[in-house]
């Protein structure tokens, strides 16, 4: 259900340590997301598809995700140019769109882009167990990390214990209409998954007390940072420095 | 009999999960060191119930539960218990929650104290002795049905436990796997008790077959082998049948 299309993969990206990745992408996002002047936000972008390249992803495949998010800001651009207060760029009929509107639609455009590509790039390149392993390392809280694995792997389940339950409504001929049979059914369905979700928590949960555990989670993996992840880790920081320099206009 | 070998010691054991009818009803159950014991039954006749009674999972209303000689009550005495008996559950998706199969296999090694070096040796050499080497790195939740179970029994076994508990071990296998668990089954030298509707293969594993229903083990319905006059389609090719 959930495929991890980008995981798999032999690039300098891939190889980097996944601790050094998470935080990049963070402090990278964090800096794009507030970052309003576009002297910082076009360097940025530029920075993202640097990663991307680097990472040697199917170009076809990252755009298509980009398709989802730019699908949503397309609704952002016949709103807010409409919406905003300011001085009127061009009229639409009776519409008449601001150009703050339009400056500030195109930043959220270059932002969203920006931070995807930058996560796609860095954090869709770890696979799934290795990314809650090394949330671990970074002092995530040990709950939030069970949380997230056990969402991954027990997902799939889930998704396949709904399409049991739906195949078992259509070969009863449930055809979906607008009617309260229709609303019941998927009431049931929602129910009676929600409950099988919760028996099988707990007999995942026995089965962990029959092989000992006690509440402690302990893992296999070990990282290392070696050079080249220092190198990178280098250079990023200096890149994201440099952006926060673009930004608010500091000269040394 | 000679008290350290007796494993198990279920005496009057009484459960139910609601208040109402009883799914262990007085049940008094022996398993002794070596004891290879099959147990068949309707369904709700109490089988998995009496398993996981036996771990700790499930505390009886009432009767005692000593495992290697000590009366077991609460948490911290089944835990200790926990080591020794390693149980299948019917579903291999209950059993199997990490990401990948090495992990999952290392889960109980890691619990039980190894180190992630030791664990992960553990978790190699119990899947290269079941036959799964190169497993190491599959995820879970994109194995087979037999493929698996099969990865179960190697969490369970990975643990190195004297008792085995399994519940319908072979339940949705097809004949090769089904054929693969019961020649690992057979070449284990441990204590067990197995659930199966399955006769063929409780026929083949254990040296006792029991009978439970309503929440009693039938112990005078001991099971023998035996022939019957039949019929079934294709029976004119020539054929065998499993002893």
């Amino acid at each position: 259900m959930i495929e991890e299309q980008f995981s798999i993969g032999d690039s300098f990206v891939h190889n980097l340590d996944p601790r050094v990745k998470i935080i990049v992408a963070i402090i990278f996002s964090v800096v794009v997301a507030v970052s309003t002047s576009f002297s910082a936000l076009l360097p940025a972008l530029v920075v993202a598809v640097i990663l991307i390249l680097l990472a040697k992803l199917p170009v076809g495949k990252v755009f298509y995700r980009l398709l989802f998010v730019n699908g949503l800001i397309l609704f952002l651009w016949f709103l807010l140019p409409f919406t905003f207060q300011g001085d009127a760029l061009f009229t639409v009929g009776p519409l008449v769109g601001t150009k703050e509107g339009v400056l500030y639609v195109s930043q959220i455009t270059f932002k969203s882009n920006t931070i995807l590509l930058a996560m796609i790039a860095l954090l869709a390149t770890i696979p799934i167990s290795t990314l809650g392993h090394a949330m671990r390392q970074l002092y995530v809280p040990d709950k939030a990390v069970h949380l997230f694995l056990f969402t991954y792997r027990y997902i799939h389940v889930i998704f396949q214990e709904y399409q049991r339950l739906v195949n078992a409504m259509r070969i009863r001929g449930f055809i979906p209409k607008t009617n309260i049979h229709t609303y019941k059914s998927y009431a049931y369905l929602v129910g009676i998954l929600l409950v099988r979700s919760y028996d099988r928590a707990e007999r995942i949960h026995k089965a962990m007390l029959c092989r000992g555990f006690t509440g402690r989670y302990y893992t296999l993996s070990r990282f290392s940072v070696r050079t080249r992840d220092l190198v990178y880790l280098t250079v990023m920081l200096a890149a994201i420095l440099g952006l926060v320099m673009l930004q608010w206009r500091v000269t040394i | 009999m000679e008290s350290n070998n007796l494993i198990i010691n279920l005496k009057d054991i009484s459960f139910s999960y609601s208040g109402d009818k009883p799914v262990l009803d007085n049940l008094s159950f022996q398993l002794l060191r070596g004891d290879r014991i099959g147990l068949v039954g309707p369904n709700g006749s109490g089988k998995t119930t009496l398993l996981h009674v036996i771990m700790g999972l499930l505390r009886p209303l009432s009767g005692t539960i000593e495992l290697f000689g000590k009366t077991a009550h609460e948490e911290k005495d089944f835990r200790a218990i926990r080591k020794k008996i390693g149980l299948l559950f019917q579903d291999p998706d209950d059993q199997l929650f990490s990401p990948t199969v090495l992990e999952d296999v290392a889960f109980g090694p890691l619990n039980l104290g190894k180190s992630p070096e030791e664990a992960r040796d553990i978790a190699s050499q119990t899947l290269v002795g079941l036959d799964l080497s190169g497993f190491e790195n599959r995820i879970t939740y994109k194995l087979s049905g037999g493929e698996k179970k099969l990865v179960s029994l190697a969490t369970v076994l990975a643990m190195d436990p004297e008792v085995l508990l399994l519940d319908e071990p072979t339940n949705g296998l097809d004949d090769e796997t089904e054929e693969k668990i019961t020649d690992i089954l057979k070449g284990l030298s441990l204590s067990c008790i197995f659930i199966s509707h399955n006769l063929d293969f409780l026929f083949e594993t254990t040296n006792r077959v029991y009978a439970m229903a309503d929440g009693k083990i039938l112990l005078d319905e001991t099971l023998v082998p035996h022939s019957h006059v039949h019929t079934h389609r294709f029976g004119r090719l020539p054929h065998e049948h499993k002893p």
